[in-house]
């Protein structure tokens, strides 16, 4: 019977009915410090630190501290100090704080080879979904949980139903990734994904660059989505290839036969055109209030969307090209890999941030900021006025200095544009990082497509 | 985990659909270290609204999508430190309602139109055994996996139970594991 690739690779970890065997179990500082500490009192070891990789990001400082030491607030050192010692203890390798492999949890997997096809990865962390763009079932998990593959390697979960998003046709220019999967939010809404694993097809997925596809799998829980996942094919291999955890000789054929069968069936599919897709912002406290640039903010449908609107300060009927923005967030797990550092670096190049806004790049990881840094983008984005920040999950949940005032307005890369998400009575508006880097330039939305 | 059969009491309101877990307990209070006193910062800036009122009752009826975007179990401590033993909405986001689950705290699906009916009868009475809500002189049967119910039921530690299969375990191991990144081993 043809098979989905979620089956495929749900079959091979299956240990027994409803129990999955984990391969690799990502871990950062504020969902761990209870779990770890539940273990030390049932007297449970982890049981494969081999399987297992710690890294601070949520309450660094991207100031450039080099150790935990340094970070001012206590319960954020504390925090931080707390996984350090915990990752000692329990034999967990570690990249905190001053490492040169530190960064968000969902850029360092990725980046270091440790994601790969075929496998299955948690992390208590709900955008775990990322590693979904390598061909892995990956998904967000809470503390308990986080406890129990510490413990087991394992977890206990209910096959999710699937689906499959194909989308038509190619991604016009200008158009990105990010605007892919915030319109595909705005269509199925942010429960639309709830109980699923969420496979992205089609030929705009296919030509994605693996920057690409780790935001679109990223933003799979902004639908609702448990997972989202893209076959792996030569993009993906090419990616993989001479990481440090990568193996010598990629098994390549193995990987490819992952692939959804022809025929296979899923709970649910739907189809998208790609090429009628516009840049997108978010208008409201969901990242299913959103619109093309080119529209204006909605009427309000409901309660819902009313409340939104008074917290956002908008008025139905504004042009979504009028709003003026405070400061400009190009960062977090969803679009701080090189690829998007490139592309808001090629947009602000020779040109300088509004005199009204206040603008700054954050790279995912060290490692981005050191290629990033090789490739002089720092400089580009210094010469136009940007802040260069060190690695860290910055202004996309204000865990760490990084937090927008009361009232200031937000053009951002991340994820959430939850009320208060980005400090308290901040408002924020989902974009792609050349849609932050345009609205940087010219302290308003533009659309990219015809702005220069 | 205590054992969870029957929640029966007043019922709080919060009218609202798609609450995430950034307003159930906001980013700045999960920076502790430990699993309890949660509960004083539950919907930290909304509770700063006029007219807000949502009494520590064992039972909170809520809108569709309930415990939306992160995967932070504080979002169940708090609601639990709070008081909530049980909580009725039409749907819930697929973390949020597992990290309930393992916490004790019984999340119930019910038919929108129902939640609406619980609001307004103020006081009901959930029957896990019976999957079974009873309120304003109705009952209404709920679905809730059967396993799920069990553990509840039982107040079984998870990892005690999946510990059960450590054979299993240690043969999946050792017959089926795949070949994969080590993570000791990165220089």
């Amino acid at each position: 019977m043809p098979k989905t690739m979620f089956d495929k690779i749900w079959a091979a970890h299956e240990v027994a009915d409803s129990l999955l065997y984990i391969d690799l179990h990502l871990v950062h500082e504020v969902t761990s410090p209870q779990a770890f500490e539940s273990l030390r009192l049932a007297g449970r070891k982890v049981r494969r630190p081999d399987r297992t990789l710690a890294t601070a990001d949520h309450n660094v400082p991207t100031d450039g501290s080099t150790a935990a030491a340094q970070i001012h607030d206590h319960l954020s050192r504390v925090q931080v100090e707390t996984l350090e010692r915990n990752a000692q203890e329990f034999g967990v390798p570690i990249y905190s704080i001053g490492s040169a492999r530190q960064g968000i949890v969902h850029v360092i997997g990725p980046e270091l080879g440790v994601t790969q096809p075929g496998m299955t990865i948690v992390c208590g962390d709900s955008h775990t979904s990322t590693h979904g763009a390598f061909g892995a079932l990956a998904f967000g998990i809470g503390t308990s949980e986080v406890e129990h593959v510490l413990a087991t390697q394992t977890l206990q979960q209910r096959k999710p139903k699937s689906m499959r998003i194909r989308y038509e046709g190619e991604l016009g220019y200008g158009v990105t990734a990010k605007d892919l999967i915030l319109g595909t939010i705005g269509r199925i809404g942010v429960a639309g994904g709830v109980g699923h694993v969420i496979e992205y097809a089609g030929p705009a997925i296919e030509s994605l660059s693996m920057e690409g596809r780790m935001t679109v799998c990223n933003m799979t829980i902004e639908g609702g989505g448990r997972a989202g996942m893209i076959a792996p094919d030569d993009t993906t291999f090419e990616w993989v290839e001479g990481r440090e955890a990568a193996p010598a000789a990629l098994p390549a054929d193995d990987w490819r036969a992952l692939r959804t069968d022809d025929g296979a069936e899923f709970d649910s599919e739907m189809t998208i055109d790609a090429a009628a897709l516009s840049p997108q912002v978010t208008w409201g406290t969901t990242p299913g209030m959103v619109t093309d640039v080119t529209s204006a903010v909605p009427e309000p449908r409901d309660e819902g969307e009313q409340r939104a609107l008074e917290y956002m300060a908008l008025d139905a009927g504004t042009p979504m090209q009028e709003i003026r923005l405070d400061r400009v967030f190009i960062g977090s797990c969803t679009n701080s890999r090189i690829g998007d550092l490139r592309e808001a670096a090629e947009v602000v190049r020779g040109r300088r941030v509004a005199s009204s806004v206040d603008a700054m790049v954050v790279p995912g990881s060290a490692q981005v900021k050191e290629e990033a840094e090789a490739e002089g983008l720092d400089e580009v984005f210094r010469a136009a006025g940007f802040d260069w920040r060190s690695a860290g999950c910055s202004m996309c949940l204000g865990m760490n200095p990084d937090i927008a005032a009361p009232g200031e307005r937000v053009a951002s890369t991340s994820n959430r544009n939850f009320e208060g998400r980005q400090g308290r009575g901040a408002r924020s508006h989902l974009v792609s990082p050349k849609m932050a880097a345009a609205a940087a330039i010219e302290g308003h939305f533009v659309d990219i497509r015809g702005w220069e | 985990m205590e054992p969870v059969r029957i929640v029966e009491g007043e019922v709080s309101v919060l009218d609202r659909a798609n609450v995430d877990t950034d307003q159930i307990i906001p980013k700045q209070f999960l920076k502790r270290v430990e699993r309890t006193g949660f509960g004083e910062f539950l919907f930290y800036d909304w509770a700063k609204e006029e007219g807000w009122h949502l009494p520590a009752n064992p039972i909170l009826a809520t809108g569709p999508n309930f415990g939306s975007g992160s995967s932070r179990e504080h979002a169940p401590w708090a609601l639990e430190d709070y008081g909530f033993r049980a909580i009725v909405a039409p749907s819930f986001a697929d973390i949020f309602f597992n990290n309930c689950t393992k916490i004790g705290l019984l999340p119930v699906v019910l038919p929108e139109a129902d939640v609406k009916e619980l609001m307004a009868a103020g006081h009901a009475r959930i029957d896990l055994e019976e999957q079974e809500v009873s309120f304003a002189g109705r009952q209404v049967p709920f679905e809730i996996d059967a396993e799920i119910a069990r553990r509840l039921l039982e107040g079984l530690d998870d990892i005690g139970v999946t510990l059960q299969q450590a054979d299993g375990i240690d043969r999946y191991e050792a017959e089926r594991e795949r070949g994969g990144p080590v993570t000791t081993a990165l220089a």
